[in-house]
């Protein structure tokens, strides 16, 4: 097999290759911080029992589920009640019940969702609340 | 190994058993969110077909000339932005001319009563309604409990077949993005829209939800606009309609309009 021009070509593609790995090669062995979100906002920190709608664990994993069931039943068909394993009942509202307590979007929401670079757009129509500094 | 029709097709037909495994362990081990869970708000207002009852004569005869209140009030508590272009106006409730609002209506030889004062008009929560018809995600779609043609605007499109369908103009099209020209202090526990969807009156229904009427019926001062339950022999919008002759906009395109008119 010939290439022509391969005193070009070859030199030319090693470049290319590494110009575009660049970032990898820049970032390699250095480890990225998880996020940290702080979420003991002044309504949390009164909470007697500190729990919110699930589980932890399963709020990590299921929350984007959760809220998706929640939109459904709330305006398709007009209920409102949540009520939790634990019995406690919840309103199911993102804009005022969610962020009632987790009254940070900063912390509670971007922290994570930058992390994994996930861009939800919940509040280009929900109104984010003020955030506490 | 030889692959021959017949084996292919038991092989076919057990592969497509499988994928009814996920299914059915899905329904014997489902996750926990059950919809068993939720319910309505107990304190929520209760109807089976709301309806509502616009006393013209008593807007125009007992409250002040140019008053707003119920505009203004439905504007603030569902950050309904004011763009400043008519063409890209958002409408949940305003006024109009008669020969707008009742075209085919309207005599050469115009009674004072009517020429130049103000209807107040919004979307008429149609028993059969166009918008819905439509809609090609639902989006919009007919509240089965108490018939309030509602939005959700997680679904729209921006398609704008609806604006199209209604006959009556109730619904506007967010040509961009609206929170900007919310002139009035946001209402913190009501969303906004975003741009690209289409927005109009849901009659208060997150009102209705927590027990508080229509935001306009209790901001009017003079009583003109009474909300009820149709279905309600003893409710009050009943009652306004026995005992009174009432029109409805463009009731001869068979939508039911659920809006009554006293002039």
């Amino acid at each position: 097999m010939k290439i022509y021009n391969a005193d070009k070509i070859i030199p030319g593609l090693l470049i290319f290759v590494c110009l575009m790995t660049l970032p990898f090669w820049y970032a390699h062995g250095k480890p990225v911080p998880p996020p940290q979100p702080k979420i003991d906002t002044p309504v949390i920190q009164q909470l007697k029992e500190k729990e919110c709608v699930l589980p932890k664990a399963n709020m990590r994993t299921e929350h984007m589920q959760l809220l998706n069931d929640w939109r459904a039943w709330v305006v398709r068909d007009g209920n409102r009640l949540y009520v939790a394993d634990s019995g406690k009942s919840y309103n199911m509202s993102l804009q005022n019940e969610c962020m009632r307590c987790h009254s940070s979007k900063v912390q509670f929401c971007d922290q994570c969702h930058n992390y994994v670079a996930v861009v939800p757009y919940c509040w280009t129509c929900h109104i984010e609340p003020k955030e506490n500094k | 190994m030889e692959a021959g029709r017949r084996g292919f097709l038991k092989l076919a037909g057990i592969c497509t058993l499988g994928l009814a495994a996920k299914p059915a362990v899905n329904l014997l081990w489902g996750d926990h969110l059950e919809a068993a869970q939720v319910s309505p708000n107990p304190g929520a207002l209760a109807g089976k077909k709301w309806a509502m009852v616009v006393d013209m004569k008593k807007c125009w005869e007992k409250g002040k000339e140019g008053c707003k209140d119920c505009l203004q009030v439905c504007h603030r508590v569902h950050n309904v932005p004011d763009v400043g272009n008519v063409k890209e106006e958002i409408k949940w409730i305003w006024t109009e001319h008669y020969q707008n609002a009742f075209p085919g209506q309207e005599n050469e030889f115009a009674e004072e009563v009517v020429k130049d004062k103000p209807f107040i008009v919004l979307c008429n929560h149609c028993t059969n309604p166009p918008c819905v018809r439509v809609c090609p995600t639902q989006a919009t779609f007919k509240r089965k409990q108490d018939g309030i043609v509602m939005m959700d605007f997680h679904r729209c499109i921006g398609c704008r077949y609806c604006m199209a369908g209604c006959p009556f103009g109730a619904r506007s099209f967010n040509y961009r993005d609206p929170r900007p020209y919310v002139k009035q202090d946001l209402n913190m526990t009501f969303p906004t829209r975003e741009r690209g969807v289409v927005e109009k009156c849901n009659f208060c229904e997150e009102r209705l939800a927590v027990g508080l009427l229509p935001a306009c019926v209790e901001a009017c001062k003079v009583g003109a606009l009474t909300f009820g339950d149709q279905s309600d022999p003893k409710s009050p919008v009943r009652k306004l309609l026995s005992s009174n002759f009432t029109v409805r906009r463009k009731a001869e395109l068979g939508t039911q309009p659920n809006v009554y008119y006293i002039i």
